[in-house]
């Protein structure tokens, strides 16, 4: 017996719809909701009151949205640096250590001192701003070249240097910069935190107790900046073109290392400026797991976003929420589950992208 | 620091390494490069563990842990095989997916003891004198089981009619396609037994080897340091199983280093000051980015080595899907 139904697959040949990357992008996310819903079923817990729960620790109050929004700003940050790696196909996953990097570089301004702290605010800022994309950017720098030169595969030793990024900076905060024997430095002087929304509350009350702080501008910044590059540069062209056909990118004269080393470059120094974003607005304080998970969050932003810096910004926020509700829910590897299942579902979905999907009966086609 | 025990102690926990890494080059050498090692090595040692704290029984784990990392890399076989999706992003998201299942499904086991595989002296070879004490007494039953697959894998894949298929898949499938062989079947089978090979060498952690569910810290990035191996050794088994015995031994070495006050008449720093610690702990990890440089290097020259068809979907006419 046949069925009376025949599904097939055709190349498609015209532009693709524009609704459909965001309709595919959509529908992963509630697919792997559903899917997580099951999992949890399976493991004895109630699905709808978890995901309740989830929502309300997300989205249930003002405080809790504005801690959204800053999980969001290392998100937003560094995941418009992917955006412009995997767009030439370099597919660098060392965002965690470039963060911690950029991190313990910005926080050598006041360890050190570099500067003295009576200086103005705006300089110590400044300063640990440029070190943070000064330490990212080195720690790009590194995989970069031995992909440019040595035809290393970026994923491993990005990955690799991610662990001897955490060991490197537990070394400073265990030893030297620890704050009387406790695992963290203590805590930076005022002059040293980026301002907060927090700080307005004298003037105006409703900001009190919002924790959303400067470096959700560096984001907004950062998404406008990759995204004029990738669409109004000649490097943008050249790094499309070499993502999409690194042949005919030789032949048209692209300096191919050259571009992998910029780009890993840049893409640190956006994740190490996010470092310095966490530990000058948030923690203000070197410490240990100053990272969610940020660096890796963002790979799967930045391909949920399909590698539009704009799109990166609702879908960190997204990200933001799970962040936020992971803290609070049992059992804490939910959120990773849900990041995991999304991820697999949108780059499944890239197929119905380059297929159309035809549905015919089987009758129509004997005549 | 004595050289016999670091030598066991290399066997031993380099025999993770093995499996995972042995479990890889067959999969790549058929087409597919998986990365999700990582996701599948801990969804088998949290699978391994559960099971084995469910029925008291170890072996029953085992398989557990087995099948469980095959199951998980089918959802790489489907994406990467059929759908032609980008392998590299499909592997990561399985390593993502296994360690967001794993931690889910392993909720509330790490206060657990469980029944384990046991160590064993291997029969009749270990009353050979010295040879028999160092390699043949008191292993775990996994690292002998780790013994035999090398020779058994390196002729599989070299020397009988299924590996030959398994090759020509991995280097020329439209060629391979042509001879009658199933490209899709071939490379679905592969990723499987080589997803099965990774939920062993997670339950080799688990329930054997040094037993224990410490969540992610489980793997603790052995995944990825199969992956980086399987470069070095070049595809090959049985420099990945000197690779990996070699990390086990740096391991222990490492480890072996923070005892003594003195080293070579010299004053021992990693026991004097505890915080240099943190740079042993670094070492396989930059070992790793060494070893990878030194592989790709040797890959270059000798012009062997990749699968030709690795990572890249086969797509027959305009069969598509």
């Amino acid at each position: 017996m046949k069925s009376p139904i025949k599904i097939t697959a055709e190349r498609r040949m015209e532009e693709i719809p524009k609704w459909l990357p965001l309709a595919t992008s959509l529908g992963a996310i509630v697919i792997s909701f559903t899917i997580s819903g099951i999992i949890l079923a399976f493991s004895g817990s109630n699905p709808i009151r978890v995901f309740r729960f989830f929502f309300n620790a997300a989205f249930g109050s003002w405080g809790a949205f504005s801690d959204i929004l800053v999980k969001a700003t290392p998100l937003i940050i560094i995941g418009v640096g992917c955006c412009l790696a995997f767009k030439m196909k370099i597919i660098s996953i060392g965002a965690e250590g470039q963060f911690y990097m950029g991190a313990f570089f910005a926080s050598l301004v006041v360890l050190v001192p570099l500067v003295p702290l009576d200086s103005p605010k705006i300089l110590v800022l400044s300063l640990m701003a440029l070190m943070g994309i000064i330490g990212g950017a080195l720690y790009g720098l590194i995989p970069g070249l031995l992909k440019a030169y040595f035809n290393v595969n970026e994923i491993i030793t990005t990955l690799m240097l991610n662990y001897v990024a955490v060991y490197w900076n537990n070394y400073w905060i265990f030893g030297k910069y620890s704050d009387a024997g406790f695992q963290m430095t203590p805590t930076f002087d005022k002059v040293a935190w980026l301002p907060r929304l927090a700080d307005m509350a004298k003037e105006i009350p409703f900001f009190s107790g919002i924790t959303l702080h400067l470096g959700v501008v560096f984001g907004l910044f950062a998404a406008v900046l990759i995204w004029a590059i990738l669409k109004h540069s000649r490097w943008g062209y050249e790094i499309a073109l070499t993502g999409d056909n690194p042949r005919a990118a030789k032949y048209a004269g692209i300096n191919i290392k050259g571009n992998i080393i910029l780009v890993m470059v840049v893409s640190g120094a956006l994740a190490g400026l996010a470092g310095m974003s966490e530990v000058t607005g948030v923690v203000h304080r070197l410490q240990e797991r100053i990272s969610s998970n940020y660096g890796f969050s963002s790979v799967i932003v930045a391909w949920l976003a399909k590698l539009n810096p704009f799109a990166v910004i609702p879908v960190a926020v997204l990200f933001g929420a799970l962040i936020v509700a992971g803290r609070e829910i049992q059992p804490s590897g939910l959120s990773f589950l849900i990041q995991g299942t999304t991820l697999f579902l949108v780059i499944s979905s890239d197929v119905l992208l380059r297929y159309k999907i035809r549905i015919t009966r089987r009758k129509e086609e004997i005549v | 620091m004595n050289l016999e025990v670091i030598l066991r102690a290399g066997l031993s926990t380099g025999t993770i390494l093995l499996l995972a890494t042995i479990g890889e080059i067959i999969t790549e050498r058929a087409g597919v490069m998986n990365l999700g090692v990582e996701g599948m090595m801990l969804i088998g040692a949290m699978a391994a563990f559960k099971v084995s704290h469910v029925t008291q029984n170890a072996w029953l784990g085992l398989a557990a842990g087995i099948l469980a990392g095959g199951v998980l890399s089918l959802a790489h076989g489907l994406v990467s095989i059929h759908f032609q999706a980008d392998q590299t992003v499909s592997g990561l998201s399985l390593t993502f997916l296994g360690t967001g299942l794993a931690l889910v499904l392993g909720e509330g086991l790490s206060s657990l003891t469980v029944p384990t595989i046991p160590d064993v002296d291997f029969p009749l070879l270990s009353s050979i004198p010295v040879v028999g004490r160092i390699l043949f007494t008191d292993f775990n039953v996994l690292v002998y089981v780790g013994y035999f697959l090398v020779p058994i894998s390196w002729y599989f894949i070299n020397k009988t009619r299924p590996g030959m298929h398994l090759r020509a898949v991995g280097e020329n499938p439209s060629a391979a396609d042509s001879l009658g062989i199933n490209v899709y079947g071939t490379r679905y089978l592969y990723t499987f037994i080589g997803g099965c090979m990774a939920g062993l060498a997670g339950a080799s952690i688990s329930i054997a080897i040094s037993p224990g569910w410490y969540s992610s810290l489980t793997t603790s990035g052995q995944g990825w340091i199969a992956i980086a191996l399987v470069i070095f050794a070049r595809w090959n088994p049985v420099p990945a199983a000197l690779g990996g015995y070699l990390f086990g031994m740096l391991r222990r070495f490492m480890l072996d280093l923070q005892g003594p006050t003195v080293i070579l008449g010299l004053r021992n720093p990693f026991f004097y000051d505890l915080n240099l610690v943190f740079f042993l702990q670094m070492m396989p990890y930059l070992v790793t980015v060494i070893a990878l440089l030194s592989g790709s290097g040797a890959a270059k020259r000798k012009h062997k080595g990749a699968p030709s068809a690795l990572g890249i979907p086969y797509i027959r006419g305009e069969r598509g899907l």
